[in-house]
């Protein structure tokens, strides 16, 4: 049997208190770690044996309950999915950007939620019947359409990403337009002409400046800006059967 | 202490506790519900269950097929009552998730595509992908943001039930961003906390599964049900214990040992069916604590594979092929690749039993009502007595929708013309939280440290309660676990301040998992049995004569507490033997 190697690591890890503190301020810690861990691994086992006042989000470690996000030396990730073997010298970390912090690396996502509640991310029936009659058909290709938008795990890399999101916060933003996407893309929907009135206006689509950061953040691979992308085409096309054909606006 | 009026208090936000909140909502509109979780919902560990959700659908299946799967696979200790009622309710629930839009996999026709799962005879297990869970919570949680009447209280840490005149009429909880504590004050209170897997060391668990609310009702005088049925999923990364799906199996994956050979028909499972060519309930997928039992015997017999993280058996995917094992189990191909470095597609995957859920829990009856008025639970937190002493995979994603919605329905029924609260005797209870809490930061001549006592209660967990258990074993484990109880009097609080202090919460937790801990060894030292999960090399045989019945654990404040029993409903299925031979006769 093998043993696992064994690493020293330092961190220095963004410190705020609103009990105590008047102002945020770096704190460095020196960890012995296995190599193979990841950054969340690293801060847990500060926690533990450590310093037990340090605070930070987490549950599932397998990048899937998107709770872990922070900014690991200046790049949004989820801490239980950022390795240290891809990390040389001191790591920093800090809360995710562009979010309130409540604490250490602890932000409020209040905006967020709020935002995702406004595109109405649920199915809006095109046509209503009774669990009775069964199932919505639905091919796998009609799936497809919309699958990967639908594999968001709400854990706002994308927008600690976004430098629009940063310069205009009432900009809805990836992870919520595209979950609009992802509805007005299911066979099973009707309300994409509901989800305009939010999504296609200057807090929406349009605000996107298609910088990309928010794909590349994504470690669910949504690729929200292809989503945002999209809905921009579709809003062009509605614009022009309202406004350039005749009869067109019913 | 500010106090906050609602109708239902629902403490959980995951599948159970969202399904609950919207068949409240849904059928009386006017009811205030408050839906109070220590995560915000999509953060809840539904998020991480992978294979799916079983549910009668296709022609070839049928109810009583279901029924018999989940008697024989919890090996004759479910409740026969309550898996005919769940049988039937389960194919509603998945076409009700269907209509609110979760992206179950098709078949090229449009309809539900079902996949096979181990101890069920037929295909009917619904998924999406291998993110089945991850999509059912979602779903969930973005329907339930259409109904103005749920209330959401994300980051509240509940702490205690109020009980006044007989009845459950509230909790307690802080506000974790303020440090600030509420009361709920409630006509009836839906407990949909989740398991308490964090009390071993080695799981698939989110941190957050460590069985608050099982250890609040339990405190409050509801009994706990089995909990000494623990079960161990076979196919665990060995490093981080994140679940590899039993769909690695169900899609056709193997298990073989360090010479490369399949095992499982030494142990009944056989014989062996052809690589590539899974057959229904037997080899690769016979039920859980089967596989599980036989990877702890072919490691006993220096079979293993040994690595830097213990001994191991190999799961072999690499016949399935790349476009299967992309199509039909990515995340099981990015788990193996991140946290171990091994491609599925071209390497074996080494993996090792890990402990992954409840079957115990607070103790319901098939309206998902507990002994307690006015309290109702479901999901992992609850024993409906729907899994008996194993549960098969796939029954408990479909378990939290059925009965998530039952319990609102019975909270419907519990809260006609029932009378006014006493709000005098509710603050007083109230009160009693905020003197425990607040004894906690004022504790001078703190001894233990919260960390040191966690790790004393895991490792014991390991040692004592694992797959195999002795009589000398689990008297170890019962005094130990008495003991880590009554030093944690002493734990002490290193972080006294009021905003996002996780060092309280990780103090209160260690708590709840200390209370499950000590249901969890007593149970197991008194049942004098081998069954489902719980497997004794002293008792080696299932006793249907002293045994058929369910371990109901009664709370004694710092006192070792009281077990009595509860016969188990047979309606229709004597216990009988559990057969994992396939067709072979």
């Amino acid at each position: 049997m093998t043993q696992m190697k064994e690493r020293l690591v330092q961190l220095e890890v963004l410190r705020y208190n609103p009990d105590t503190d008047t102002e945020a301020h770096f704190q460095r810690y020196e960890v012995t770690c296995y190599e193979e861990w990841v950054v969340l691994d690293a801060l847990n086992k500060v926690k533990a044996d450590i310093d037990p006042t340090l605070n930070f989000r987490w549950s599932c470690h397998m990048a899937v309950c998107g709770s872990c996000g922070m900014m690991i030396n200046g790049e949004p990730k989820l801490s239980c999915h950022t390795f240290l073997r891809d990390y040389e010298g001191v790591i920093r970390v800090e809360p995710l950007a562009h979010f309130p912090i409540e604490r250490d690396l602890v932000t409020a996502p209040d905006d967020f939620m709020e935002k995702l509640k406004r595109v109405k991310p649920y199915i809006i029936p095109k046509e209503k019947k009774p669990i009775s009659e069964g199932e919505y058909k639905q091919t796998p290709a009609q799936l497809m359409k919309f699958r990967q938008y639908s594999m968001c795990i709400n854990c706002m890399l994308c927008y600690a990403a976004c430098p629009e999101y940063g310069l205009s916060p009432s900009f809805i933003g990836p992870a919520a337009l595209t979950m609009a996407h992802r509805y007005n893309q299911d066979s099973r929907d009707g309300g994409r002409m509901e989800r305009q009135e939010v999504v296609a206006t200057h807090e929406g689509v349009w605000e996107c400046t298609f910088v990309g950061a928010c794909s590349e953040a994504c470690p669910a691979h949504v690729d929200p800006a292809s989503a945002l992308q999209q809905m921009k085409i579709t809003s062009s096309i509605d614009w022009i059967v309202e406004h350039l054909i005749p009869g067109g606006k019913k | 202490m500010d106090t906050i009026s609602t109708d239902v208090a629902i403490i959980g936000a995951g599948g159970a506790g969202l399904r609950a909140a919207i068949a409240l909502a849904e059928t009386d509109p006017n009811l205030r519900i408050a839906l109070i979780s220590k995560v915000y919902p999509m953060r809840s560990h539904t998020c991480a269950a992978e294979g799916g959700a079983a549910g009668v659908i296709k022609p070839d299946d049928s109810f009583d097929l279901h029924f018999d799967d989940t008697v024989g696979g919890g090996d004759w200790l479910s409740d026969q009552d309550c898996v005919e009622y769940f049988v039937h309710e389960a194919p509603k629930e998945l076409l009700q998730l269907e209509h609110w839009g979760c992206p179950w996999n098709r078949e090229a026709d449009g309809s539900v595509a079902v996949r096979p799962f181990g101890g069920m005879k037929k295909k009917r297990t619904w998924f999406a992908a291998d993110k089945s869970g991850f999509h059912i919570l979602h779903t969930l949680f973005q329907t339930s943001l259409q109904f103005p009447s749920i209330t959401r209280y994300d980051e509240y840490y509940a702490l205690d039930l109020l009980v006044d005149d007989g009845r459950c009429q509230g909790v307690t909880a802080m506000e974790m961003r303020s440090g600030q504590l509420r009361q709920f004050h409630a006509k009836a209170v839906i407990i949909a906390g989740g398991g308490a897997g964090r009390m071993f060391p080695f799981s698939t668990n989110g941190a957050i599964k460590t069985g608050d609310g099982m250890a609040m009702a339990y405190r409050a005088g509801a009994p706990l049900k089995d909990m000494e049925f623990v079960q161990y999923h076979p196919t665990g990364l060995p490093n981080t214990g994140s679940l590899l799906t039993e769909a690695c199996r169900g899609e056709g994956g193997i298990l073989v040992n360090k010479n490369g050979r399949r095992f499982l028909q030494d142990y009944g499972m056989g014989p062996e069916t052809p690589v590539g060519k899974p057959q229904l309930k037997t080899m690769e997928l016979g039920p859980r604590d089967r596989v599980s039992q036989s990877i702890w015997h072919e490691i006993q017999k220096g079979n293993a594979v040994s690595t830097q993280w213990g001994d191991c058996v190999l799961l072999d995917m690499r016949h399935l092929g790349e476009k299967t094992i992309n199509e039909r189990l990515p995340l099981v191909r990015e788990l193996c690749a991140s946290y171990l470095q091994v491609d599925i597609v071209k390497d074996p995957v080494p993996i090792r039993p890990v402990v992954h859920y409840m079957m115990g829990g607070i103790s319901t009856n098939t309206k998902a009502a507990t002994p307690l008025p006015g309290l109702f639970a479901a999901g992992e937190c609850a024993c409906v007595s729907l899994n008996g002493a194993n549960r098969l995979g796939s029954n408990s994603l479909i378990e939290l929708l059925v009965f998530g919605r039952r319990a609102a329905l019975s909270a419907i029924e519990h809260i006609q013309g029932l009378p006014a609260a006493n709000t005098a005797a509710l603050n007083a209870r109230a009160e009693e939280t905020q003197v425990r809490i607040g004894e906690l930061f004022s504790r001078t001549d703190g001894t233990e440290s919260m960390s040191g006592l966690r790790k004393e209660m895991m490792d014991t967990m390991e040692k004592n309660v694992g797959i195999y258990r002795t009589e000398e074993g689990l008297q170890e484990g019962v005094s130990k676990i008495h003991e880590l109880r009554q030093r944690y009097r002493r734990v002490i609080l290193t972080d006294k301040t009021s905003v996002f202090n996780t060092d309280l919460f990780q103090a209160l937790e260690l708590g709840s998992m200390l209370d499950c801990a000590e249901a969890v060894t007593v149970g197991a030292l008194a049942r004098k049995e081998s069954r489902g999960s719980h497997q004794r090399l002293d008792y080696v045989e299932r006793d249907d004569k002293k045994f058929l019945c369910h371990t109901m654990v009664h709370h004694q404040g710092l006192d070792v507490p009281r077990v009595d029993y509860l016969d188990v409903v047979i309606t229709k299925s004597p216990p009988g033997v559990r057969d994992y031979s396939g067709d072979h006769k």
